[in-house]
């Protein structure tokens, strides 16, 4: 068959209009890959000068005194998070299971709906709204105020992989624990949602690495605090905030330890991320 | 006569006999038809889901009632206004608005064909060894913190953009309003640019998703016909092309809600101008900034009802993203 | 009695067997609904105690259904039915459906044993999730039950290992011997060999000539060879209803009706 002039240029232009569509892509996958590379090189490189032990220990010097660290803002990020968790998961994990077992009518659709509208309200507005809710009516900031802001983040996140990682558990476990005359509850507790608990603890784990890296809710309901505090009803320290004030001060040495807090932060909630594909790890070698 | 009382007690024996009966009967199928355990499940879990129901009607609630004092003072002139002055409580959302919705749509415009090629990247053209890192990385970029995005911004971007590419631009491009005024590195641009940044995660992720969701059948058929890859894509792309309007709907509603790195590098000044280099203000940032510092009633409520709108855009924008998402995976299961 | 009960007693059919058998379970004048569509009409069948029932039929006649009526299954799907069915002389629709099902056990067609639980919790589920914590006791039970569905010697030094690493047929076994476990009086089976191999298949049906010492079984089956082998009554459906019932040798050498006959010689089905 032989090929005609126009068909064969047309040929080329398609194989060349394909190479180089596809040199796009492959190169907008290497652009977007390069910020990320920008920023842990200039995290680590920047925030191990000053990775010591003190910034572990000790407590933040006071304005123009160089030295010191960030212990008060490291607890106070992990006690956000556990009063946030506090709140957040047995919300979340509750109303996930309610909608996946007793969800299918008019009030599940809407939860579901106001769930997943929950999810796209930016952290600013839920922190607002903390302000309004805890922060009035107690007259001044606290930590407890935070943990609520962190708490409504993360219920949209756990809520929604609660009920599809029950969803996800086959109709025949519960089948079978049906027909052995096992109450319906016990069979949703102690066989679906056994089944399901990895799933569910991903998606807590995200919610809490969400929570972790959240800065703006935390400036007008935890606030901030200079000194030791691990008081619930009293403003708090926390890593995020703290990376915020230091970055925008007019002192280097604060800078500087704006970078240690930055890799502080980003290897904490590496390590929640390692330590929860370690927990929900395989009990059994081979399950089918 | 004791004929009669013989019947009466005997029918009176019989009748508490049919009550006792009854009664045994009615609580063997309270109890009978219906677990107790079973009920305490539901109702508990009903009970937190209520919960979550109620707090996010408070949210709205709260807000409009907590913003009433400016709401009544302002009206809708609010957001027209070009004037946000706490000093002489003159309280106008347009510069506000502007930034916002200026920043996120430019990001938007230069994430969404990088996303897009990411995302086309994966599913059509990486072999599998190369694919699940590299999604693996792109996922990572969403997990970073938005400060610690604004700390590489102020220390690393900013310089670059002060001292490199504003004053490139200005020289070649100085005749475009957009890069007129003085590069002082802070400003939209900056924003812009770790928008861009932080938006594309969103976007090549789930077009991903929308993209593998599409049938094999359909590329299948499109290389049966002789055609290359890109062309198959093209053909891929057009059937997925409303979860991607989805995905840049995503986006743009994680943008506009963007707070932390926006403020620290776009300069917080309530200004409305073309150029790209002037500083520039978002809600977010308002908020962030100025929330701690609202020394009146009037201030506070200004700053609430900005919340308010902020919050009424993002729900706009995330249900009409939903709505798109929803109906390409719903077109697909028909089929 | 007045004429409307005479007459309603004269529709029913007569029963096969006499008030001197033990009838474990009664079924009255049973339909079966989904919403509006009636798959079962008007079933009346008598299961005698300690005997093994095969229902047989082609494929969509309702043998599924009507098994999953007798332990309250059908309603799970969301079935709803008009008739009665009584287990020793109570209607099991006004008794707690927990207390029906353990006393009436089912092994279903596709093993399905619980595979975040050890084989040897997978026996004593239906007792450990109903409280029961004697650890000896339990012992004793886990035992006592695979020993009875012939999985013992397979499993003993195994018993922590998941209940999902062993075989199809081992599987079905640990199911069979989860039922056991839990003491119920009737066991149903919902063609438990059609997922097996026949080596397993084999293995089930010496295992339920074994039980029906002690359980009363009713199997479906579509497998008319196993019926014959297997079971002392059988009873042949077609579209929902309840063509014929007799003993099994009757069945299948001189069956009474027609239809009965064309689809036990393959005629259609």
């Amino acid at each position: 068959m032989e090929k005609s002039i126009t068909q064969k240029a047309n040929y080329y232009r398609r194989k060349t209009t394909n190479v180089f569509m596809m040199s796009l892509t492959l190169l907008s996958a290497l652009v977007a890959i390069l910020p990320l590379l920008f920023i842990f090189y200039y995290t680590i490189s920047k925030g191990i000068s000053h990775l010591n032990i003190d910034f572990f220990i000790k407590m933040p010097t006071p304005v123009g005194e160089t030295g010191g660290g960030m212990a008060n803002a490291i607890i106070g990020t992990l006690i956000l998070l556990g009063i946030g968790g506090g709140i957040g998961l047995p919300i979340g994990i509750m109303t996930g299971t309610y909608l996946s077992e007793f969800g299918n009518n008019k009030f599940g659709f809407m939860i579901r709906f106001l769930t997943d509208v929950l999810s796209g309200v930016p952290s600013i507005v839920v922190g607002v709204i903390a302000y309004t809710l805890v922060v009035i009516p107690m007259k001044h900031f606290s930590a407890f105020a935070g943990g609520v802001a962190l708490a409504i983040l993360m219920i949209p996140i756990i809520t929604r992989t609660t009920e599809e990682m029950i969803k996800l558990v086959p109709h025949s476990y519960r089948e079978a624990g049906l027909a052995l005359g096992i109450p319906k509850w016990k069979i949703s507790i102690s066989i679906v949602i056994r089944s399901a608990w990895k799933g569910i603890a991903t998606g807590i784990l995200l919610g809490l690495a969400r929570a972790a890296g959240e800065t703006a809710p935390l400036l007008f309901t935890a606030l901030g605090n200079r000194f030791w505090s691990i008081k619930i009803f009293q403003p708090i320290a926390s890593l995020t905030v703290y990376i915020y004030e230091y970055a925008t001060a007019p002192f280097t040495d604060w800078n500087e330890q704006a970078w240690t807090a930055s890799l502080v932060l980003i290897s904490l909630i590496s390590i929640m991320s390692l330590l929860f594909r370690f927990i929900t790890r395989s009990k059994y070698k081979n399950v089918n | 006569m004791r004929y009669n009382s013989e019947v009466i007690s005997n029918n009176k024996e019989k009748l508490n006999s049919k009550k006792t009966s009854r009664k045994n009967n009615l609580i063997k199928r309270l109890l009978g038809s219906r677990n107790l355990g079973d009920l305490i499940f539901e109702r508990l879990t009903l009970l937190f889901a209520v919960l979550v129901f109620l707090l996010i009607v408070f949210m709205g609630y709260e807000m409009y009632t907590q913003s009433k004092l400016s709401i009544s003072k302002f009206g809708w002139h609010f957001l027209f206004n070009t004037t946000w002055n706490p000093v002489d409580e003159v309280f106008g959302a347009a510069p506000a608005i502007f930034g916002t919705l200026v920043s996120s749509f430019l990001a938007l415009l230069i994430s969404l064909p990088l996303g897009l090629g990411v995302a086309i990247f994966l599913s059509e053209l990486s072999p599998s060894w190369l694919e699940k890192p590299l999604s693996f990385l792109t996922e990572l970029l969403a997990g970073i913190p938005s400060v610690v995005y604004g700390l590489w911004g102020i220390f690393i971007l900013v310089p670059w953009l002060r001292t490199v590419v504003e004053p490139f631009l200005m020289k070649h491009y100085g005749y475009l309003p957009f890069f007129k005024g003085v590069p002082y590195g802070f400003g939209m641009l900056a924003a812009v640019i770790i928008l861009s940044i932080m938006v594309l995660p969103i976007i090549s992720s789930i077009s991903r998703d929308v993209l593998k969701a599409v049938p094999t059948s359909q590329r299948a058929a499109a290389f049966a016909l002789g055609a290359t890859k890109w062309e198959s894509t093209k053909i891929v792309l057009a059937n997925a092309r409303t979860g991607i309007l989805g995905a840049t709907m995503l986006g743009m509603g994680r943008a506009v809600g963007e707070t932390m790195a926006v403020t620290m590098v776009i300069g917080n000044r309530p200004m409305i101008s073309a150029s790209l280099f002037n500083p520039s203000y978002t809600m977010a940032s308002v908020l962030a900034n100025e929330f701690t510092e609202a020394t009146s009633d009037l201030y506070l409520n200004s700053l609430i009802e900005l919340a308010l709108i902020l919050f009424i855009i993002t729900i706009i924008i995330n249900i009409a993203a939903r709505l798109l998402v929803w109906s390409m995976e719903r077109k697909w299961k028909k089929a | 009695m007045n004429v409307v009960d005479k007459i309603k007693t004269v529709q029913e059919p007569a029963r096969f067997f006499s008030e001197k058998d033990n009838i474990k379970i009664l079924v009255k004048n049973l339909s079966a609904f989904f919403g509006k569509n009636k798959v079962l009409k008007n079933i009346y069948i008598d299961i005698p105690e300690k005997k093994v029932i095969a229902i047989i039929g082609p494929s969509g006649c309702g043998k599924s259904t009507f098994l999953r009526n007798l332990d309250r299954m059908h309603e799970v799907v969301g079935g709803t039915i008009t008739g009665s069915i009584t287990f020793d002389g109570e209607d099991i629709m006004q008794m707690d459906p927990v207390y029906v099902r353990r006393k009436i056990g089912m092994v279903f067609q596709k093993p399905n044993p619980f595979p975040t639980m050890s084989i040897f919790n997978n026996v004593v589920a239906g007792l450990k999730l109903n409280g029961f914590k004697n650890k000896k006791k339990l012992s004793e039970i886990v035992e006592k039950s695979l020993k009875q569905a012939a999985l013992w010697d397979e499993v003993k030094d195994m018993l922590n290992e998941s209940g999902g690493a062993i075989s199809g047929g081992q599987q079905q076994r640990l199911c069979i011997a989860r039922t056991l476990a839990v003491n119920p009086e009737v066991i149903l089976m919902d063609e438990p060999a059609s997922a097996l191999d026949p080596i397993s298949t084999a293995k089930i049906e010496e295992l339920i000539f074994e039980l029906k010492k002690n359980y009363t079984i009713v199997i479906v089956t579509h497998n008319m060879q196993q019926a014959a082998r297997v079971s002392d009554y059988t009873a042949f459906f077609f579209m929902g209803e309840l063509v014929e019932f007799s003993e099994t040798n009757k069945m299948f050498t001189a069956p009474d009706k027609k239809q009965t006959e064309d689809y036990i010689t393959g005629r259609f089905g």
